[in-house]
């Protein structure tokens, strides 16, 4: 029950950000009309004709409520530089990114809090001084930085690495079943086509990775250290607990949760910083895809884009605090 | 009197039937701002089934007496000397797993601020499931009635539905029921009592008090009871330790350090208790306040500064007890 | 001086010399801003001047940090973009720090229906990556300075405006400002001379840890393309259009602006960290 209002509590949210959205693509500069004509020595009646084929002649609420209409029935527009459906090329685009942003977020995951934990655990030491260092230095490199000198280091200077442009060789396609290069490589049998998918994943996965490693790492030694100095740790060890169950049961747990908000935090950051290593690493994910129609202020696929994104943000959200309420009895869903 | 009559030795036969015998414990701990001596040669015995009383101000030593005894001080702490005998054994040379066992199975402690002594995810059925676990090879089975027949023995009412609850549905007078629970669910031996009820109402107080109390005898658990609060020591202990800056300075039965108290110290605390004086004139507060346990010239006597009784001879040499009676011994050369 | 201030200043010392990182933190940051300065005057070389034929020159005696694909010398490139890329750091939150604690004061204060619209379109604004958000705002304004500078304030207005939300609404019950209220003072004198010092602490220590987001920010964007155009001298801008000659082994054209942007942030994040220590330890983590 709490569920159904905390949901209808992200409505508003919800609509606001359409409106956002809807509004900032509004105020683009440039004329929709002209570049879509493509031909500048056309003459004002023609342009005139293009306009109104797309609906930019009638007033803004009109056009607004057009645009909820069709956001009703999955309608997110049309691209005019390709002139394909948003809603396609969105969808044909997402797993690019989602399995790059996945696989760097569960690398960083998997280093960072067993880092944050031991550092916690012996402080002072030269996990805990490594764990402070790339806490700092994490939260200084640029994103883009961190990938030209991987690509550099890795395929320049020491020929691992493969050349960063794109996700795989053509010829090595494998069947489109989820878009997962990984996962339908493996279920067409294809180990050749999965090594090569993984081999090009590394470089900006780790680029990624890195850019996370350092706010989840800093979170988890603070919560760690925190929870192994209050009296209910002093209570464990005085009845003479086991390590593994003061460490673990009784601190790990009770730490976890504000790692679990960083985690949150954290992902939405990468989801910023997706466009970065995109660009970069010349990745055809969405990011890719948002920011040439924004170079040419195609505003259909944007708008797209900034909804997706808002709309995975509210949802890592609530996925937050769902888990907040299944690890904290003491938490009410939607506090 | 002669007040420089040497402590006798317990002889070994006599040291087994204590239960517990803190020997000349020193403790120090390392700050940003130097080294706290906070207990010089601290000594006093507990024996089965008596309930030995703590007092002493806020920074007196009881809480470190007690934390080194269960092996649980600060990593910034060291035991710089003594010995800890638990039934005639040293507990500070046993290995860590000795003491790991130890703690919970045969001596337990229970702290201030019950509420936030205990695990805040944790149900508190699971908490002491997790001590019985812990110690005892039942089966989980047994172990489950045995935390029921815990909350029974500690008069939580309806055990079974409270032991799903968690720490913060309960109050702090529960709260601190299932610490006792969790202390006393191995049968330990020896039972330490940190200021068990500092932050408690009064009516909550005598409660838990009289459940400490009714505990302890009935499972002939040698009790130590630490706290600020003459007046309860008075109510519920057999024996009183009185400390002051990390020294012992009066150990006595409770009715002879009520009715004849010898050292200047515990005079004074006992003149600055409310419900102990008679009326508002004979009220006094403790002039100064503790010395700085930093400092590189703290004087043998560590009241010394702050006593009217002060002579030549209070300054020439390391106090220790001395006996006044089988049972009353001070570390004083002026005592009243 | 009055005494909070002596006070202040007293443990900034301690802070300070308690930590020889601090003193570096202090030292770099002190560098930053001399470059950003005297950058134009003390730079050998024109930062626009091309010079074709000596393109892509490794580091030597006469280019410190070697030439660029135009030729242009990238250490005077470097150094002359410092000004640029600290005016907008500290523009964009200092833009962004004045607004959202005027804004957050006020409905913090005020509460009621201002105060919901107010948290809501913050809740809109925030549900947005940032970096998108910023993305979207220089798309939508133009590509110019001044309009990154616009961007990376308006993403970081949230932190602002609840903190100040928060702060104000903790205080605004407190007895002092009860007294003021009885004493006859209006609501905006009560917000102005009461409530508004007190919090400059958390808020400084929230600006200080900013700047070096906001130098990040801004670098991204002008790497996307978005903001600063070329010819200009700005660290982000030279490591795109450096970018592509990276995987041909000259590294140069973007590991110098790389670094000053590294050195620039950590030092910025090394500051951020002393200014909280010395305002209020309490928010260490």
């Amino acid at each position: 029950m709490r569920i159904v209002w905390r949901l209808a509590g992200a409505v508003p949210t919800l609509f606001g950000v359409i409106l956002a959205t809807f509004l900032l693509t509004r105020v683009l500069p440039g004329d929709p009309a002209v570049y879509f004509a493509g031909n500048p020595s056309m003459d004002a009646h023609a342009i005139a004709q293009v306009r109104k084929s797309l609906g930019l002649d009638k007033p803004l609420p009109q056009q607004f409520v057009i645009y909820l209409d069709s956001l009703a029935h999955g309608d997110l527009g049309q691209s005019i530089s390709t002139g394909m459906p948003v809603r396609e090329e969105l969808m044909n685009r997402l797993p690019a990114s989602a399995e790059l942003t996945i696989c760097a977020f569960l690398i960083a995951i998997l280093v960072a809090i067993p880092l944050g934990v031991v550092a916690a655990l012996k402080p002072g030491s030269l996990v805990d001084q490594l764990c402070r260092l790339i806490s700092t230095l994490g939260v200084s490199l640029p994103t883009f930085v961190t990938g030209l000198m991987l690509i550099y280091v890795f395929y320049y200077l020491l020929g691992v690495a493969p050349e960063p442009i794109g996700r795989i060789d053509p010829f090595l396609v494998p069947h489109q079943i989820t878009g997962f290069l990984l996962i339908d490589t493996l279920l067409d049998g294809n180990y050749e086509a999965f090594a090569a998918s993984a081999r090009q994943l590394v470089l900006p996965a780790m680029t990624m990775a890195l850019f996370a490693l350092a706010p989840i790492a800093r979170m988890t030694r603070a919560s760690m250290l925190n929870v192994l100095s209050s009296d209910f740790i002093r209570t464990a060890r005085a009845n003479g607990l086991s390590w593994r169950t003061v460490v673990i049961t009784y601190g790990f747990r009770n730490a976890v949760l504000p790692v679990v908000t960083t985690l949150g935090m954290t992902f939405s950051y990468m989801l910023g910083a997706n466009v970065l290593v995109e660009q970069v690493f010349a990745w055809p994910g969405i990011g890719a895809y948002a920011l040439n129609s924004l170079i040419s202020l195609d505003y259909a696929p944007l708008q797209g884009f900034m909804l997706l994104m808002a709309a995975i943000f509210l949802l890592v959200n609530l996925v937050t605090d769902l888990v907040y309420v299944i690890i904290d009895p003491r938490v009410e869903f939607g506090k | 009197m002669n007040v420089m009559q040497s402590t006798a030795r317990a002889p070994s036969a006599e040291a087994a039937s204590k239960l517990l015998s803190i020997e000349d414990l020193s403790v120090s701990f390392r700050t940003r701002t130097g080294i706290v001596k906070a207990l010089d040669r601290v000594s006093f015995d507990v024996r089965p089934g008596e309930i030995v009383g703590v007092v002493g101000e806020s920074g007196s030593g009881k809480s470190v007496t007690a934390f080194s005894v269960m092996g649980i001080l600060d990593p910034a702490a060291s035991i710089t000397g003594g010995r800890i005998a638990f039934e005639g054994r040293n507990v500070l040379e046993m290995s860590r797993r000795e003491r790991d066992a130890w703690r919970g199975r045969d001596a337990s402690i229970i702290f201030q601020n019950p509420r936030l002594a205990l695990n805040p995810l944790r149900r508190i059925g699971q908490q002491i499931a997790d001590v019985l676990a812990r110690h005892s090879p039942d089966r989980p089975a047994v172990i489950r009635q045995r935390v029921l027949d815990m909350l029974e023995q500690v008069r939580v009412p309806d055990p079974k539905a409270r032991q799903n609850a968690y720490p913060t549905e309960l109050s702090g007078g529960q709260c601190q029921r299932v610490g006792i629970a969790i202390a006393l669910a191995c049968r330990p031996r020896l039972l330490i009592a940190d200021e068990p009820t500092t932050g408690l109402d009064v009516t909550t107080q005598a409660v838990i008090m009289e459940l400490i109390r009714d505990l302890a005898r009935s499972r002939n658990l040698g009790t130590v009871f630490i706290t600020h609060d003459l007046a309860l020591a008075a109510q519920y202990c057999d024996r009183a330790v009185v400390m002051h800056a990390g020294h012992v300075v009066e150990t006595a039965t409770v009715s002879e350090l009520f009715a004849s108290s010898r050292h200047p110290y515990t005079a004074k605390l006992l003149r600055s208790v409310p419900s102990l004086a008679d009326s508002l004139d004979e009220l006094d507060a403790i002039e100064g306040s503790l010395p700085d346990l930093r400092r590189d010239d703290l004087p043998f006597c560590r009241f010394a500064e702050r006593c009217e009784r002060r002579i030549g001879i209070c300054d020439s040499a390391p106090l220790s007890l001395t006996s006044l009676s089988p049972t009353h011994s001070i570390a004083c050369r002026n005592p009243q | 001086m009055s005494v909070a201030v002596r006070e202040r200043l007293r443990v900034a010392h301690y802070v300070v010399s308690g930590n020889p990182v601090n003193v570096i933190a202090f030292g770099l940051f002190a560098f930053l801003v001399l470059c950003a300065i005297a950058g134009p005057a003390i730079a050998p070389y024109s930062p626009l001047a091309t010079d074709t034929p000596i393109a892509l020159q490794p580091p030597s005696a006469a280019h410190w940090f070697g030439t660029d694909q135009l030729g242009r010398d990238i250490f005077s490139r470097v150094l002359v973009a410092t000004r640029l890329d600290l005016l907008i750091a500290f523009g964009a939150v200092a833009l962004s720090c004045v607004l959202g604690s005027v804004i957050g004061a006020v409905i913090g204060y005020f509460g009621g229906w201002l105060d919901a619209t107010v948290s809501r379109v913050v809740d809109v604004l925030m549900a947005f990556p940032l970096f998108v958000l910023a993305m979207a705002v220089v798309a939508a304004l133009g590509n110019t300075v001044a309009n990154v500078v616009y961007a990376t304030a308006v993403i970081n207005l949230p932190f602002y405006i609840r903190l100040a939300r928060a702060e104000i609404n903790v205080r605004r019950s407190l007895g002092y400002v009860e007294a003021a209220r009885v004493g006859g003072s209006g609501h905006f004198r009560i917000l102005l001379v009461f409530l508004m010092p007190n919090i400059f602490s958390p808020l400084i220590v929230q600006a200080s840890v900013n700047l070096g987001w906001a130098v990040l920010n801004a670098a991204g964007l002008s790497f996307l393309g978005l903001g600063v155009r070329a010819p200009t001298a700005e660290w982000g801008i030279m490591v795109a259009e450096g970018a592509q000659f990276m995987a041909s082994g000259q590294w140069w054209t973007v590991v110098f602006p790389a670094c000053a942007l590294m050195i620039t942030v950590f030092s910025f994040n090394l500051l951020g960290d002393v200014v909280r220590d010395i305002l209020d330890p309490r928010l260490r983590t």
